[in-house]
């Protein structure tokens, strides 16, 4: 049988990279127009905080947290790989991104709970 | 037997290969080192956001903080800018890869975005900062 390319943690990391790229790039520009309801209009703000304190919010914010935690971790691995001499046990390492990913989303949830 | 055609090359050509591989060789290095500089950016700012988060979060809470620090404006104009330059860059790699628009829309494309970020991210990061000073 033959093994497929995707069958393999590289390729879901690279995946992951991709995707969470795409999602942290188109959140930007909206993170920046809510931040700028701070310095305009401080009580539509502080509204926007409140409807932001419903569990689904957190959740939802939680999943960014999640997403930015696992670019950082993801692209620190790339950055590896390609300046660094080269290292058996990349799975290892894509492993240990993944689960330092889940570890600061949990961190974040904790604490905004 | 169809005659085997071969493109000719002008000086030109070669002229044009050599200097699209050095931009994408600048983009590339460009791509890396705004990455590093944004390795450190975002541990600060999830070490933040953690912070913060605790007790809540309002308006005032923010411009309390951040307002009227230059350390914190210097952070938060070097995060945009090398936001500006990585996101937009890998943007349009993604785009030249999985879709079928010409290198020189996406080019364009990016560079709208990435003026976009650097516009909308500055503006904030100055605001806030200009609401701590007391004047």
């Amino acid at each position: 049988m033959k093994a497929s390319h995707r069958n393999h943690p590289n390729y879901w990391a690279f995946v992951l990279h991709r995707v969470s790229g795409i999602l942290l790039a188109l959140f930007l520009p909206v993170h920046f127009q809510v931040l700028y309801l701070a310095i305009k209009k401080a009580d539509v703000f502080d509204g926007f905080l409140h409807w932001a304190e419903m569990p689904l919010v957190k959740l939802a914010e939680t999943v960014l947290v999640v997403l930015l935690a696992a670019h950082l971790t993801g692209g620190l691995r790339l950055l590896a790989v390609e300046f660094l001499p080269w290292r058996d046990g990349q799975k290892t390492v894509v492993a240990l991104t993944g689960g330092a990913s889940l570890v600061i989303g949990l961190v974040y949830l904790l604490n905004a709970a | 037997m169809t005659p085997q055609t071969t493109p000719q090359m002008s000086p030109d050509d070669n002229l044009d290969i050599q200097s699209t591989h050095q931009s994408e060789t600048i983009l590339w290095l460009a791509q890396r080192i705004s990455a590093m500089v944004l390795a450190v950016c975002i541990l600060v700012h999830l070490g933040t956001i953690i912070y913060a988060v605790q007790g809540g979060l309002s308006a005032a809470e923010i411009i309390g903080r951040v307002g009227g620090s230059e350390a914190w404006l210097a952070f938060y104009v070097t995060f945009v800018l090398a936001i500006t330059v990585h996101a937009p860059i890998g943007l349009r790699a993604i785009l030249n890869e999985m879709t079928k628009l010409s290198r020189k829309r996406v080019d364009l494309l990016c560079f709208i975005g990435a003026v976009m970020l650097a516009y909308l991210g500055l503006k904030v990061a100055i605001r806030f900062y200009n609401l701590g000073v007391v004047s």
